[in-house]
């Protein structure tokens, strides 16, 4: 054995010396599952060495295994009899693409990213992630290195994707915290939210690649764990959609070198946080974008040349990661002393785990080696051969001619135990807030102030800073209107120059739905995704999504109740709408535990539904921003009196209870024939409405189009009795849109949407008149789009 | 003549070269994306070609500053292949990160003597931030050959952090003298503006008109649905075509090189 290899004493550990190995060595593995490796040692009759531990945890740990979604689940909702829920994502998630059973997912859940079909020459592959850790530790290099990583992922897909898209959603604490309310060791929600863009600006912007959706939400819960959601479209030829592996293909490593960044990035994400985490700088990887961009740039020629039958990315866990996954079906052997290093005195397992950057490992046919490094040489790339892909089912890492692990393959990737994990569901009750109808008869000021709240307020000052027309196909930017400053609901692309055929990306989450229930969070946050692409002209048929959920810590059954909601909505809705997952990834343990105080603080539950839609032509593209003053404006969908985490509730201190349900027949009747009626031509703008209701949106649609409008809220359709004029203008009821049709079109229009409820709400006028007349008959809000547009503006103008 | 050639140039950073590629594919060239390794080595020779082209991005990562290193290395590398291919006055366009370079490498605003010098440079926006947006452009009276015919005013947009064409006195009354300024920014005020460039200069062009450097990106207006304001264009209004504002300089390379060369 290699003198620079140590051995985990474990074979006579007690259970207590088994969990103090497993703390300070940030394993993150739990008693039984070190109890497991202590069995399967015993067998061996040996210790085992740092290298195969290190191993074993990064490949057992809840960030690359997903553990959690795939564990028993006990789940009770109040006096009833638990139910067994035999793993989330199989029960919830994967069933629910197998039963829609669409023809165009190409590849769902078993590659790096989710393939579907684009046109006759290529397919769309479609993945977002979080970097959340790091970033709260080190949010620039956090974030940058997180876009790097998605973007690795399109890479790593089939024999890998040129990326063509990225999109970007972040959660932060309240921008105006006041210092002495930080908890301790964090970071205050403003220089996160620096940091974090200008980390995925200078990462996305210098790989070239158009930054053009996103979203960014506010909580003070958000305040010691910030999310960051990173997301990569990539455009991947169909005949380079399969990959496979062969015992002899030589396994290279291409891209950066080898540090001691980044060590335990895997095992340390799949822990709590607490406030001596940000002692812990060496977890954070340092990202160098240019790097990853010669890698795109050498292997996808390589890829056009056919010298590779496999690729996957160097993330979490490293070459550990990369090497074990790619020879899990075969078996590898690595020699690390030829591993091309940064600088000196790397111990063997921090090779092998270091999660430095900007790598990638393919599996190369020893005939193609030399054209391979031909054209690496030729883009100034460093390519290493590391070793072999065998035929003997095990995980063999050498370091200067010493055997340092010597794994089974099928003890690393299947002898994790399986848990059975508690589960409960407790309705919360919040006070609840009456209409205001009876203390104040004008709500300019509640308009006002929601388009400031920080949630709603534009973000134009970041998307800015992102380069959103590289490539040179975005055909529906993020901003949009007569000044380009208006608020798109989701953005198309055109990824093969030349054809008309598009790209829509859009996002839904709501997380404030879950303080009132979870279920209700995660199917608001499908049916958001699917508006905004249907808003700009796509359509449910030809349409996926991808499910990224960022939860507490899933051992605690409250926070894992919620889990078993949000999962459980996404089969009801998804299968509803008949929209498939083909992708997805699990972000847990984000709490922040006081270790003085005892303190604990979990994030809300979110789930971040990201949708993304081929649309055939371009053409029939719609934006949100009023065309023409003497237009009328359509509110399309039911309103009913759910205001339950609503905006409006919210800035007036108040959660309630009934938050927006879902009623999927309904929603997918009024999105199908929206989309008909958008794709006909007969719709001159439309946008959903969200945050804020009918009133946020009527608003952002005048301000962006710079015309007035002048609107009534009788002809509202309503599925319930609500008459109040505020909840009836704030009310944030799902598969609700509004629309601005043409009067000559208005038959038409009334004709094709005659199955949906549809009601008149006004008409654009060429002044900046914004006006609104209640129930009653007169004037419950009255401004001018100028007002709004800068209430709107100011609080995230820099 | 046969179909004029365009090698257009790549290196590690370098991120516009397909739609560039794309430009000029439409205006009729035969193109090659060429990495600058290989013209160093002399596998790829730039007399070969007629127009260079080099295409925007983060040439080595923008280190030191924009554009910087990749100058240096044209500067050095292939002084004499440059030198050679400006005197048999054939055209180079340098947009966004190619204008930072042809302003480091002294091609731009250029000079009398036949010394590579720099003379101006591209500084950091005075927003100190990246920015994306479209500009409105006023085209300027010079010999440019590639905004021949062109319209007064253009619509492009820009995406930069470091695009503020600043200059000594004395350099910048020789360009406006000379008719070398090809672009200005409408307005003089933030944001049309996008960088606080001094004379609101967006491109320019050396004395004779072949050598072209703008910070906005005609590659990226091709067609009409790149502008950011299609869907309000009506067709009844608005004199729509289906062909971007960017296309014509592309196109009156490509002519000016069958006419020319």
């Amino acid at each position: 054995m290699s003198n620079k290899v140590n051995e985990f004493e474990i074979l006579n550990a007690d259970d207590a010396e088994l969990m103090r190995i497993s703390r300070e060595g940030t394993l993150s593995l739990n008693l039984d599952e070190m109890k497991a490796i202590q069995t399967h040692f015993g067998t061996l009759g040996r210790n085992p060495t740092d290298v195969e531990i290190e191993t074993i945890a990064q490949t057992w740990s809840e960030h690359c295994v997903h553990k959690t979604f795939k564990s028993i689940i006990l789940y009770s909702e109040g006096e009833e009899e638990p139910e067994q829920i035999d793993g989330l994502f199989p029960t919830y998630i994967q069933q629910a693409t197998e039963e829609i059973a669409k023809p165009w997912c190409v590849s769902v859940f078993s590659d790096n990213a989710g393939i579907i079909e684009f046109d006759e020459t290529f397919n769309l592959v479609f993945k977002v992630e979080t970097h959340n850790h790091p970033s709260a530790i080190e949010p620039y290099g956090g974030a940058g290195t997180g876009i790097g990583g998605v973007i690795r992922d399109s890479l790593g897909t089939g024999l890998g994707a040129k990326p063509i898209l990225n999109t970007d959603v972040f959660c932060f604490g309240m921008p105006d915290t006041p210092y002495a309310q930080l908890p301790k060791g964090t970071l205050h929600p403003k220089r996160v939210f620096k940091g974090v863009v200008a980390g995925v600006r200078d990462y996305g912007n210098r790989m070239g690649i158009p930054t053009a959706n996103g979203a960014i939400l506010f909580d003070t819960r958000y305040t010691a764990n910030p999310l960051v959601f990173c997301g990569n479209v990539g455009l991947i030829p169909r005949n380079r959609c399969d990959k496979s592996v062969e015992p002899g293909d030589l396994v290279v490593a291409i891209g950066g070198q080898t540090g001691r960044d980044g060590i335990h990035g895997a095992t340390f994400s799949s822990a709590e946080l607490d406030d001596t985490s940000e002692n812990l700088g060496s977890v954070v990887q340092i990202g160098n974008p240019i790097m990853e961009k010669k890698i795109v740039d050498a292997l996808l020629q390589a890829r056009d040349h056919n010298l590779y039958r496999s690729i996957t990315d160097c993330g979490a866990g490293g070459f550990s990661s990369a090497v074990g996954e790619m020879g899990e079906h075969v078996g590898a052997e690595v020699h690390l002393e030829r591993v091309s290093l940064k600088y000196e005195g790397l111990a063997p397992w921090e090779i092998w785990l270091s999660e430095a950057q900007e790598r990638m490992v393919i599996a190369v046919p020893p005939e193609n080696i030399d054209e391979l490094m031909e054209i690496c040489e030729a883009e100034v790339v460093e390519a290493t051969v590391l070793g072999t892909f065998t035929d003997t089912h095990r995980l063999q890492v050498f370091y200067e001619g010493a055997i340092v692990a010597d794994l089974e393959m099928e003890f690393l990737h299947n002898g994790l135990p399986k848990p059975i994990k508690q589960a409960v569901w407790t309705p919360p009750q919040h006070p609840d807030m009456a209409s205001r109808d009876k203390e104040t008869q004008n709500y300019t000021e509640d308009l006002k102030q929601l388009l400031a709240s920080p949630n709603i307020a534009s973000k134009e000052s970041v998307i800015r800073q992102y380069d959103h027309g590289v490539q040179g196909g975005v055909v529906i930017n993020p901003l949009v209107g007569a000044k380009n400053d208006g608020p798109s609901d989701a953005c198309v692309v055109t990824p093969v120059i030349g054809s008309r055929k598009g790209v829509i990306v859009a996002n839904g989450i709501n997380p404030k739905y879950s303080d009132v229930d979870p279920y209700l969070s995660a199917a608001a946050a499908i049916d958001e995704a699917l508006r905004n692409i249907v808003a700009v002209g796509g359509t449910l048929e030809k349409t996926a999504l991808l499910d990224n959920f960022c939860w507490g810590n899933p051992d605690k059954p409250d926070r894992l109740g919620e889990l078993v909601r949000a999962a459980k909505a996404c089969y009801d809705i998804a299968t509803a709408y008949g929209t498939p997952f083909i992708s997805g990834k699990d972000s847990l343990y984000n709490e922040y535990s006081d270790t003085t105080t005892g303190e604990q603080r979990a994030i809300p539950s979110t789930l971040l539904i990201s949708a993304i839609c081929v649309m055939p032509d371009i053409q029939r593209a719609v934006t949100m921003d009023v065309k023409t003053p003497g237009n009328f404006i359509y509110v399309v969908g039911n309103t009913y009196a759910e205001l339950g985490g609503s905006h409006y509730f919210g800035i007036h201190g108040f959660i309630g209870n009934k938050a927006p349900a879902i009623r999927a027949d309904e929603g997918k009747l009024t999105m199908e024939r929206l989309s008909s009626a958008i794709n006909t031509g007969l719709v001159r703008s439309c946008h959903d409405c969200s945050e804020g209701g009918i009133g946020v949106a009527a608003a952002e649609m005048a301000f962006a189009g710079g015309y007035g409008m002048s609107l009534n809220l009788n002809d509202i359709p309503t599925g319930d009795e609500i008459t109040a004029d505020d909840y009836l203008l704030f009310s944030e009821s799902n598969s609700r849109f509004l629309v601005e049709i043409e009067p000559q079109h208005q038959r038409a229009y009334e004709n094709h949407m005659s199955s949906v409820p549809i009601g008149y709400l006004g008409t654009v006028i060429d002044t900046s008149e914004f006006v609104i007349k209640g129930t009653a008959g007169h004037l419950i809000v009255e401004t001018s789009i100028d007002v709004l547009k800068s209430a709107w503006q100011t609080p995230l103008h820099s | 003549m046969t179909q004029p050639k365009v090698l257009i140039l790549r290196t590690a950073g370098t991120n516009c070269d397909a739609e560039t590629n794309r430009a000029f594919q439409l205006a009729g060239a035969g193109t090659a994306l060429v990495h600058i390794q290989n013209l160093i080595s002399g596998k790829v020779n730039l007399s070969d070609y007629q127009i260079l082209a080099i295409p925007g991005g983060f040439s080595y990562g923008d280190d030191i500053a924009a554009g910087i290193l990749l100058a240096i290395e044209m500067r050095h590398k292939l002084t004499s292949a440059l030198n050679q291919f400006v005197a048999d006055g054939k055209l180079i366009l340098g947009i966004c990160n190619g204008f930072q370079v042809l302003v480091r490498t002294g091609l731009l605003p250029g000079s009398n003597t036949s010394e590579m010098t720099q003379r101006a440079t591209l500084a950091m926006n005075t927003s100190a931030k990246f920015e994306c947006r479209w500009v409105d452009l006023e085209t300027q009276e010079s010999p440019c050959v590639f905004t021949k015919g062109i319209k007064a005013h253009v619509y492009l947009p820009v995406a930069h952090a470091e695009g503020r064409f600043t200059a000594p006195e004395d350099v910048l009354s020789e360009v406006e003298t000379n008719n070398q300024i090809v672009f200005r920014y409408a307005e003089s005020r933030y944001p049309d503006n996008p960088n606080g460039s001094d004379g609101n200069i967006a491109g320019i062009c050396d004395t004779t008109g072949r050598i072209f450097g703008l910070m906005p990106h005609p590659e990226r207006f091709l067609t009409k649905w790149n502008h950011p304001r299609w869907t309000r264009l009506s067709e009844t209004q608005d004199s729509v075509s289906e062909e971007g504002d960017g296309l014509v300089i592309f196109k009156n390379a490509v002519s000016y090189v069958k006419a020319n060369l």
